[in-house]
């Protein structure tokens, strides 16, 4: 039986920016200096809203990045630092 | 008639009707007087009568919670509580009806503390009146199973797919023996196929997230709107479920019941185990040439507002008993009715009352108290009667006490 266009789901599909730009949301900011990263892939794994994307280094998609510093911490050379966001 | 007859409660009645649905899971926490719905499903996985997975949870929250998740993941399911344990699942109730999973629960109507009381009492249904649940009230133990089937076969249609519980009074129905006939499971096999869900379900090839953050400008409110859809579309459904029940087992369930209302001047309106004393007054007092009938509210949700209107209509008086209450107004059925009414140029005169809180005894003389009482009640006023309070609060003036 087909479904009725009166049945309206709370159901979403995983799609990017599902739930609008949460990178405005931001406080700090996670900067990479490139100079220190070893490639070791912990930001990548760890982020929590998958914001760090794999190129050839590391980089953030400040779309979505919502600033929680996760990435920032387990960083083991200390190359990203939180720096504030500022009008 | 086909089936096996065995003496048997509500509380079993309904653990016999999660057998014969074939439930997939049972999330369930056991709580005074519903516990032998628990123990008898447990005796049936143990003895191999029924294949479901039974899950111990820590809680009525986690109960449902675990209903969801097992819903979700696109089986049948069921559990059972009462009382606190209702109220406890309060908040997870919504979730059940806006994910629009046909899970289905009994309820045995206790009294919500404090103080503790075990007994009769519709507020822990009545209160959980606009969560998109399904509600359904009955008066027998057969009534109890067979609603059970209807109910899932009305939730689980595509139109619908809500959640729905099935209402039974403590005690005078959990745990009263009466003759009951347990229909083959062939015949329910062929009235309740398997559920495939046909909307959604949790599916690791094609993921899915469900009550993600939805702004006001996004679809929330389509999807309250479409829950008052699925209950608008559920009282055709379940008219068409129960002529199928009855073609199938020969016993025939309405949304509400009317007994003796043909030529009747004075109906009772009532749902529970009421319904069944207030047929008793009604052979009475018919007995004695007063014109009474009967009208029994079975599904309090979605409300059959057509039948009760149509029915209601011809009478010159109603009572209308309520076994819950809303504080600041009055007797929730009795708001019910009175709505129901309202579109009428001719209005029968309509007397509310409270009565059997806590479990309080009331029996077909109280009953005909109470419609001998509103014969004489002027009407037009906007009031519930506390019926059967202590002779000490009686003698003392108060108005609206009898």
């Amino acid at each position: 039986m087909g479904l009725s266009e009166e049945l309206v789901l709370p159901i979403s599909r995983p799609s990017k920016g599902a739930s609008g730009r949460t990178g405005v949301w931001r406080v700090f900011k996670p900067v990479i200096d490139l100079q220190k990263c070893v490639k070791c892939w912990q930001c990548w794994l760890l982020c929590p809203e998958e914001t760090i994307l794999a190129d050839d280094v590391p980089k953030v998609d400040y779309d979505y990045c919502k600033g929680c510093g996760v990435c920032a911490k387990v960083c083991p050379t200390k190359a990203i630092t939180m720096v504030e966001e500022r009008e | 008639m086909k089936g096996t007859w065995e003496l048997i409660n509500a509380n079993e009645a309904a653990a016999h009707a999660a057998r014969l649905a074939r439930v997939k899971v049972i999330p369930i926490y056991p709580i005074t007087p519903q516990t032998m719905i628990v123990e008898v499903i447990e005796e049936f996985i143990v003895k191999g009568m029924m294949n479901a997975e039974y899950m111990r949870v820590e809680s009525e929250h986690s109960a449902m919670a675990a209903a969801i998740g097992a819903s979700s993941a696109g089986v049948r399911t069921f559990t059972a509580t009462a009382s606190q344990g209702l109220l406890y699942m309060h908040e997870v109730l919504h979730w059940a009806a806006g994910s629009r999973l046909p899970i289905g629960m009994a309820v045995v109507n206790r009294a919500v503390g404090p103080p503790w009381n075990i007994h009769a009492d519709h507020q822990d249904a009545i209160s959980q009146r606009d969560t998109g649940w399904m509600e359904f009230f009955v008066s027998s133990s057969q009534e109890a199973l067979d609603s059970i089937l209807i109910m899932y076969k009305v939730a689980e249609n595509s139109k619908v797919l809500l959640p729905f519980m099935v209402c039974m009074d403590a005690f005078i129905l959990s745990h009263t023996h009466m003759p009951v006939n347990i229909p083959d499971q062939e015949d329910v096999d062929s009235f309740l196929p398997e559920y495939r869900p046909p909307h959604w379900s949790l599916d690791p090839d094609n993921p899915v997230d469900m009550g993600n953050l939805t702004m006001p400008e996004e679809e929330y409110m389509e999807m309250r709107w479409s829950i008052e859809r699925g209950m608008k579309n559920a009282r055709e459904v379940f008219r068409e479920t129960s002529d199928e029940f009855y073609r199938i087992f020969g016993r025939r369930y309405g949304m509400v019941h009317s007994y003796k209302v043909e030529d009747a001047e004075h109906i009772i309106v009532t749902s529970g185990t009421l319904a069944s004393e207030a047929e008793v007054a009604v052979d009475n007092m018919r007995r004695n040439g007063r014109k009474v009938g009967l009208l029994k509210i079975s599904l309090f949700r979605p409300f059959p507002q057509e039948e009760t209107r149509t029915i209601l209509s011809k009478a010159r008086t109603l009572t209308v008993i309520d076994r819950s209450y809303s504080f600041g107004y009055g007797g929730p059925l009795a708001m019910e009715i009175r709505s129901v009414l309202y579109d009428l140029d001719e209005r029968p005169k309509l007397v509310s009352y409270v009565a059997g809180l806590g479990g309080r005894d009331v029996t077909y003389k109280d009953i005909e108290k109470m419609v001998l009482h509103s014969e004489k009640e002027k009407g037009k006023r906007m009031v519930t009667y506390w019926y059967g309070l202590k002779e000490r609060i009686r003698s003392s003036g108060f108005e609206e006490v009898i």
